[in-house]
Parts: C-alpha cells; structure tokens; sequence
C-alpha cells in the first residue's frame, strides 16, 4: 500500500501527460503540473531551510568543528530573511517593492550576493588550466587529436589566432585559425553533440518508461518487490 | 445567393443586390469602426485634407486546427496603400462582432499585416470580423468575414507522425522487457564508470574515509536528478553492506526528502536500520555557487575517498570535478548536458555520457526486466541511424541530380521527423 | 585609455605590459626546462601563473583589432537593416554569475537599437535580470542616450515567473501577461507597445544569457510558432549547443567573450560616437589571449613531461 498508491498515481499521471500532448483539449496540463510542482516545491523551502537551521544550530550548541562558521550562516539567513520580509530600508512601508533602490535587500544583493557568485565563477579560469595541464596529454591518437582540436580552439578564440595564419590567402580560408575553429565547432563538434542528445532523449523516454511503468522503482525507496 | 464555408456563390440576377449589399456593409463597417476607435466622425477640418486609401480585401477566417476550440485563424489582403516606402497605411485594427453584436476592436496590427490568430475564444459562440486599415486621418473597412464557430479537435494530426515513433520505441521497450521476463539473456556492453562503482565504493571503506553523493543541482522534476536518486539507491545498498560512511549535500529540499527516504530504505533492505541517521543527506542552498561553495568545503575539508557527481550540472561542474580531484577522490561522474561532459571527462576518473546515467540503475541492478528496456531503446537509436543515413544519402543525390521522386522522399522524411504544432 | 590619457601613463602601461610577458615567459621557459628533467607542476604554480596572465591585461590595458565573424556579423546586420521605429525585445535571461560574459553583449545590443531608433521592449525570464538591466540603464541609456524616453523609446516590463509558460502566453498575448510595465504604466498607455499584441508583432527577438529558461526556450515556444526572428547571446560554454539552431532557427549567435568583442568592435566601427564608449568585451579579450596562451603552454609543458616519463619508462 505504502508503495502501490505512488505508483499507480505515478502510472496515472504520467500516462495522462504523455497523451495529453496529443490530444489538444487537454494541452494545459503538462503546465498546469509544472505550476502544481513549483507550488509544491515552495513549501518544500520550509523543510530545507528548518533543516538548514537545525545543522547548524546542532553544530553551534555543541561546538562542533569550525562552529564559527555556523554562527555567519545563521545570521545571514535570519539578516536576509528580516530584510526581505519587513523590506528594511525600502522607500515606502512593507507593500513596497523588494528590490527598490536604497533597500537594505538589494544593497546586500549588490555588494555581497553579486560579487561573491562571480567570485565562484572566476574559480573557473583556474580550474581549467590546471584541467587541461592535466588532461589534454597525447597518450594515443584519439587524444592527440583531442589535443590538435583543443589547441586550434584556443587559438581561434583569441585574436591571436587571426593573426599567425593571416598570410594565408582567401581561397585557402578554411585553414586560417578563426575559420577552422568555427569549422571544429559546427562540424565534428556538433555531429558529436546531436549524437549525444539523441542518446540522451532516447535514454529520457526508457527512464520515463521505467519510471512510469512501475519498473523503476528505488526512488520511492524499499526493494523492488510490491 | 447561396453559402458554403468561407465563400459565396451568386447567382446572375442576385448580383446588384449583392453588389448593394456589400457596398453599404463597407460603408457601415467603416462609419462604426471611425467611431469606435475615434469618436463620430466628423467633416475633415478645413486645412486637413482627408488621405484615401483603399480597404483591405478578402478577408477569411477559418478555424485553427488542432486546438481546444478556442481559435480562430483571420487573414485578408492588405489595403493596395499598404507599401513598405511611401505607403499611407499606418497599420490594422482588427474588429470582431459575437453572436451578432456590436463589432469591438480586438486587435491593433503593424502595416504589412495579413494573418490575425484569435485565442480565448468559446466553441458555442459565432463570430464575423472585418479588418479595418488606418492611415493618419482615415479609415477604410473590409467587408465581413462568414460568421464561424471555432471547432475543437479531439487529436491533434500534425503530431501524427510522432505519435507513431513514440510508440514504435515504448512497444520495442515493452517487447524486450517481456522477452527478458521469459528468460532471454541480453548483452548490454561494458560501462566502464558502473563497473567502477563497486570498487570505488570499496576503496572508500578500506580508506575509512566517507563516499560524497552529489546529485547535482535540479529539483526532484528534472529526470537526471530522478536517475541519480536511482542510483543512490543500489549505491546506498553497498554503502550499508560495507558500513562506509556517505554523505549527501543536496541544493533541492524536495531531492533531500527523497534521498533520505532512498538511503533509509538501503539500510533498511541491509538489515542495518540502525546505521541510518538522517544527517547523512543535509540541505545546504538553492543558490548554485553558494551551494558549490559548501561542496567544496567538505570536500576540501573531510577528504572523501570516492565522489560521485550524478545528475543536472551547470557551470559549477567544473569546480566541483576539480576540486574533488585535488583531494584525492576517485570520481565517477555522470549528466546528460552535453555542455558540462567535457568538464567531466577531463576532471573526472569515469564519467556516464548522457544515455549511459539514465541506463545506470538498470544496469547496476542486473535485472532482467530493466536490462530489456536498455536493448528497446536502441531500437530507437537504430531508426534515428536509418533516418539519418536515409537523408544524408537523399540530401546528397538530390544535390547531384535534382530528381523530383527524391527531393519529395526527403521532405516526406523532414516532415516525419520534425515537430510542428 | 583614450586621447586623453598623459604621457607618463602610457608609459607606465607599456613598461608594466613588457615586465609582465618578460615574467610569464621566463616562467613557462623554466617550467619546461624542469618539466625536461621530469619535474611535475604544482597545481598552485599554474593557478599563479593564470592570475598574472589575467591581471596583467586588465591592469595594464591592451586592447586587439577584432573582425565580427559571419555568425555575429548576421545579428549585427540584422538590426542594422530593421528600419528605424523597429520593434525589438531584449530579454536578460542571466543572472549576476554570468554577467561578465553577456552584460557587453546586453549593453552593445541596446547602444544598437537605440542609435538606430528602434523602440526596444526589455524583460526577463530569470528574476535576476532586472537587477542586469538597471546597469544597462545606468551604463548604457542614461549618459549616452539622454534623449530617449521611458514609455516612448524603450520600455521595462520586467521579470515575470513562470519559464516557458510566460512564452506560452505572450506568443499571443502580451498584454495578458505584462499589463502594466515596471513603473505601473498600463499597457495600452505605453507608445512602444503599439501595434504590438503579441511577439509575433515583435522585428526581433534577442535573449541574452544561456541558462534555462533562454534561448532555447525561446526558438521553441516563440520563434518556430511564431516565425519571430530569433538572435542570441550566450556564455562562451553554451554556444557550441545553439550551433545546430543557426542559422534557420537562430539568425546569428554571439558566443562568449569573443563574439561580444567582435559585436563591440563591429559597433564601433559603424558608429564612431561609440569610439570612447566603454568596451568591456574588447578589454576582457587581452586577458583571454594571455591566459589561452599560458593554457596551451601548460598543455606543451604536460605533453613534455608526459613524453619524457614514457622514454625513461622505456629505458627502464
């Protein structure tokens, strides 16, 4: 029972949607469960954060390892939420709009928020250097070719590029760095690329099959008898 | 005078009459229009010389196929002043009357326009349009469409087509799942990220260090995040067997929920309900780099022996991959964003290819039943490999020879493959 | 760096640029020559090496010629052809992480639009955006275009909730779905909106960013239905996606840093009042050439060491 009212439900539901796509009058549907979802989702919030609280609260109490931490991320959570909810700062009372200019909201979003995300983003530049120092190693001829691609691409990217293979003349253009770059990326590159997300809808629909079918069925935990 | 669908048969001697008729409906169309949209009209003033320009003409409406019967198609042809230099025509507006009554503006359209679709519409109501064109200080209507119902369809046909190629896969997908049942073995080939697994996982125990499950950045609606709950599942089953450590931070509270539900029912399946405690899954944010940030921490700071990065990624994968490569981890990876793969592959011991993280639980599990449904799938793989080498070889012919058999064979196969609604 | 600049500064920039490549490249030389005598890199090493590379650049500015290839030259042409009075809808679907590669793209699109006269609708499917487009605003609009007005020139409908189901209603009805702008202003008031009822009545579709929901939101709910035309604008890491959309599906795509470059340069080039505008995307492409070539180099440097390890292996 615990597990048979989920998979019929599923069975139902996602038999209702796939046919829905077919039969117009009941198009609005996959969006009306998308909406039934994010509904869902948002009261879901309540038991992330109040398990976020309690983490770190737990981690505070009993002066865990790196408990100082804990005591920023619980200030930040209950500052934003206080700023967000009481709209501190905000030209006008609590019905203004969140982000209005001069709100304590936004400032923190701007000053903090905005450039801590580009800092994580930054970390990229970082990382695929010191990936690629690592990776792109002719061990055979696939990966040497990989490596041929890797450095054209790079090269292409840059003006750079333009420039060492500039003498060569129009009717030769393909094999100017910028032209050949372009060629890697629309042709071999997206050959792959299509290939892969073949594959992969093809792999969605025998999941979903699964899913549907009752066949899959360690998402809603237990062993896979009834 | 007699009426079919959208068009009008006269008869000789109906002809003046009809000729009338029309005649004062445009006149009327064009007084009720310059009223409605500004007031009675009234003499030009007298150093405003009134522009003239001709009407838009034949206007049709029909219905839109393939809808919930509340659309309407309208198209007419444009006013003869309508021209892209010089023209007098300003733009549209689009009149349309209900059940007989009063003719209301529904819609202002730029010049050039000729096609109007008309949403929000009632199956049991009529409607008769006409299309007004507008220059600075004048109005010129066309006549009246026929008064239509809109239809509703019961199926759409211009689906048709991926109707069958969905079922063909779902009905090879079911008939390998039967003829497993019945005892057929089925090759699958080697993955060699999921035959890792075990010995990642065992790596970890001997280490005594934890397993991290990372099941990337989606909510529970994302099917990569419902592929790699599956795999936690049979991952969670071996972690409990060997009594490693596994801890898993998740960006979705949706995705904790069903993870703490999975790896309880591992333990419990283990005979180790005890093990179980539910700090193993934690909800950290729904902000992707605050989240990778926090990743990365107890990367760097608990050193786990094995990482596992299963599901929807973005540009954190990266980071994530790297980072658990500094520390010593050994990584299986696994997403079906093509974009994230190469980040993957260079950062990460094993990594599932798109098709091969949605066919892991299957293939971890051994079962039959499962397995089957990998062998349906590749009957799909196979009519996309037709397709493709079809067109490809068609494409190339017709290039060469320009024969018309083959340039219809292959707008036949474009049609098939491709999605209009 | 303009015709304003002293002397003296130039100076110091040339003299900071010639240390920092005489220091990159005596660093690379003596990583090889240890990489010779099987001597790994540390992780550390090259993460330094890629900060000078980065920094360098950008503290001392150097700024390459960039030719705008065909992909980006086709959205460049496009809004250069639209005739003025055009209506375009610039959508910021991108949050603050990757504005650095997208904002020069928004920012170059708007300056477009607005010097050609087109009235431009702004909003945004990610909650993020508004927050990227108040810097258009800031940056863009009000010190160089003065003149245009709010309502009459551009138009800020903001961020709606919803993803694809935004573009499922303003396919063909924007009116259900933004009935006033940011500020209030009804719909029906609104200059730019007119004779705009839904996107089908919209010369061209921009979306800039590449998350989801974006562009390919767009070419699947807008552009293909509505036969809009679609461009875009994406990070560098999502355009090898949209390749198979151009060029039927996409007029023209800028990828990255390099394609907002290219834009930026194509711009400039067209209009000179832009000359001493802020080019961001030219000025990021220093530190991009400096660090793919300290990249490459790494990669030589691993292969070095990769070789030289299999010949001693080899020997052994």
């Amino acid at each position: 029972m615990k597990r048979g009212v989920p998979l019929i439900i599923t069975f139902v539901v996602g038999t209702v949607l796939i046919f829905s796509v077919f039969i117009p009058p009941m198009e609005n549907l996959g969006e009306n469960f998308t909406l039934f979802f994010d509904i869902i989702a948002v009261f879901a919030f309540f038991l992330g954060g109040g398990n976020l609280l309690r983490v770190h609260l737990t981690k505070l109490s009993r002066r865990k390892r790196d408990w100082e931490y804990s005591i920023v991320t619980i200030v930040g959570f209950f500052f934003m939420l206080a700023c967000g909810l009481f709209k501190i700062g905000n030209p006008g009372d609590i019905s203004a709009s969140l982000t209005a200019e001069g709100s304590w909201f936004q400032t923190i979003y701007e000053s903090m928020f905005v450039p801590l995300g580009s800092t994580m983003y930054a970390l990229l530049a970082f990382f695929v250097a010191s990936a690629s120092y690592r990776a792109f190693r002719a061990k055979n001829r696939e990966a040497t070719i990989l490596l041929l691609a890797a450095f054209i691409i790079l090269l292409g990217r840059t003006p750079l590029g333009t420039f060492v293979t500039s003498w060569i003349p129009d009717s030769f253009s393909i094999m100017q760095i910028p032209n050949l770059a372009i060629w890697i990326m629309n042709s071999p590159n997206l050959a792959g690329q299509r290939a892969i997300m073949i594959g992969i809808g093809l792999g969605v629909v025998s999941m979903s099959l699964r899913l549907i079918l009752g066949i899959e069925r360690t998402y809603l935990g237990g062993d896979d008898k009834l | 005078m007699s009426f079919k669908k959208n068009t009008l048969t006269v008869t000789p001697s109906a002809f003046s009459f009809s000729l009338l008729i029309i005649i004062f409906m445009t006149a009327a169309a064009s007084v009720v229009s310059a009223s409605a949209v500004s007031g009675p009209a009234g003499p030009p003033e007298a150093d405003t010389v009134e522009i003239v320009i001709a009407s838009p003409t034949s206007p049709v409406v029909s219905d839109f196929k393939y809808d919930d019967g509340n659309s309407l198609i309208l198209t007419w042809v444009p006013s003869i002043d309508d021209l892209p230099v010089g023209g007098k025509v300003l733009g549209y507006h689009v009149y349309r009357s209900d059940n007989g009554g009063e003719a209301k503006k529904i819609a202002e359209l730029i010049p050039g326009s000729n096609y109007f679709k008309d949403d929000d519409l009632y199956g049991d109501t009529t409607y008769v349009y006409h299309v007004v064109a507008r220059s600075a200080n004048s109005r010129a209507a066309s006549i009246n469409t026929e008064a239509i119902q809109p239809r509703r369809e019961w199926v759409n046909l211009n689906l048709k087509y991926l109707f069958l190629i969905a079922l063909i896969i779902a009905a090879s997908v079911i008939y390998f799942i039967e003829t497993a049942k019945r005892g057929k073995k089925l090759f699958v080939r080697k993955i060699a990220g999921l035959e890792a697994v075990d010995e990642a996982i065992g790596r970890a125990t001997e280490m005594g260090r934890s397993i991290l499950f990372i099941p990337g950045i989606n909510d529970m609606d994302d099917v990569q995040t419902l592929a790699a709950i599956t795999i936690l599942g049979r991952v969670s089953r071996v972690v409990a067997d060997y009594d490693t450590k596994i801890r898993m931070p998740v960006a979705r509270s949706l995705v904790m929920t069903a993870a703490r539900e999975t790896i309880k029912a591992s333990y419990m399946a283990a005979g180790r309900p005890d093990a179980y405690n539910d700090d193993m899954v934690n909800y950290i944010t729904d902000e992707q780099f605050g989240y990778v940030a926090a990743v990365d921490g107890i990367m760097v700071r608990e050193k786990p022996a094995t990482i596992f990065l299963l599901g929807g990624f973005f540009a954190e994968s990266l980071i994530l991959a790297e980072t658990g490569n500094s520390v010593g981890a050994i990584q299986i990876a696994g997403t079906a964003r093509p974009a994230q793969l190469p980040f993957f592959i260079a950062a990460c011991d094993f990594t599932l290819i798109g098709e091969e993280l949605f066919a892991a639980s299957a293939y971890l599990s051994g079962e039959p039943k499962q397995l089957g449904s990998l062998k349906g799938q590749d009957i799909g793989k196979g009519i996309a490999m037709l397709a493709i080498l079809l067109g490809v070889l068609l494409s190339t012919i017709a290039a060469v020879g320009d024969t018309e058999t083959i340039t219809e064979i292959l707008k036949f196969i474009t049609k098939v493959f491709t999605v209009t609604n | 760096m303009n015709a304003f600049t002293p002397p003296l500064a130039l100076a110091l920039v040339d003299i900071g640029r010639v240390i920092s490549l005489v220091l990159i490249a005596g660093g690379l030389l003596w990583l090889l020559i240890r990489a010779i005598k099987l001597k790994e890199v540390e992780r550390r090493v090259i993460f330094l090496f890629i900060f000078i590379s980065v920094a360098a650049p950008i503290l001392f500015p150097t700024v390459f010629k960039e030719k705008a290839t065909p992909i980006v030259k086709a959205v460049f042409d496009k809004i250069e052809s639209l005739p003025p009075g055009s209506k375009v809808l610039l959508s910021y679907d991108f949050d603050p992480a990757m504005a650095p590669e997208v904002q020069p793209m928004a920012d170059a699109f708007s300056r477009h639009c607005l010097v050609k006269g087109h009235k431009i609708v702004y909003m945004c499917l990610f909650a993020t955006g508004q927050g990227q487009f108040t810097r258009t605003m800031e940056n863009v609009i009000r010190p160089e275009f003065p003149e245009k007005i709010d309502g009459v020139d551009y138009v800020n409908i903001g961020y709606k909730a919803g993803n694809e189901g935004v573009l499922n209603v303003i396919i063909s009805d924007f009116k259900k779905m933004f009935p006033t702008d940011v500020n209030g202003v009804p719909y029906d008031s609104v200059e730019v909106f007119k004779g705009i009822r839904s996107c089908k009545d919209l010369d061209l579709i921009i979306s800039i960013g590449g998350g989801r929901p974006g562009i390919k939101e767009w070419v699947l709910f807008v552009g293909d239905p509505g036969d809009v035309p679609i461009a875009t604008g994406v990070a560098a890491v999502v355009a090898p996606q949209l390749y198979p959309y151009y060029p039927k599906q996409l007029l023209g795509l800028l990828g990255g840093i390099k394609g907002a470059a290219e834009y930026e340069s194509e711009l400039v080039i067209h209009y000179p009042r832009f000359k001493d505008s802020p080019t961001p995307a030219l000025l990021m492409m220093g530190p991009q050439t400096l660090a793919h070539i300290v990249i490459m180099a790494f990669i030589i440097i691993g292969n070095v060491l990769f070789i030289q390890g299999r010949r001693k292996e080899g020997k052994q």
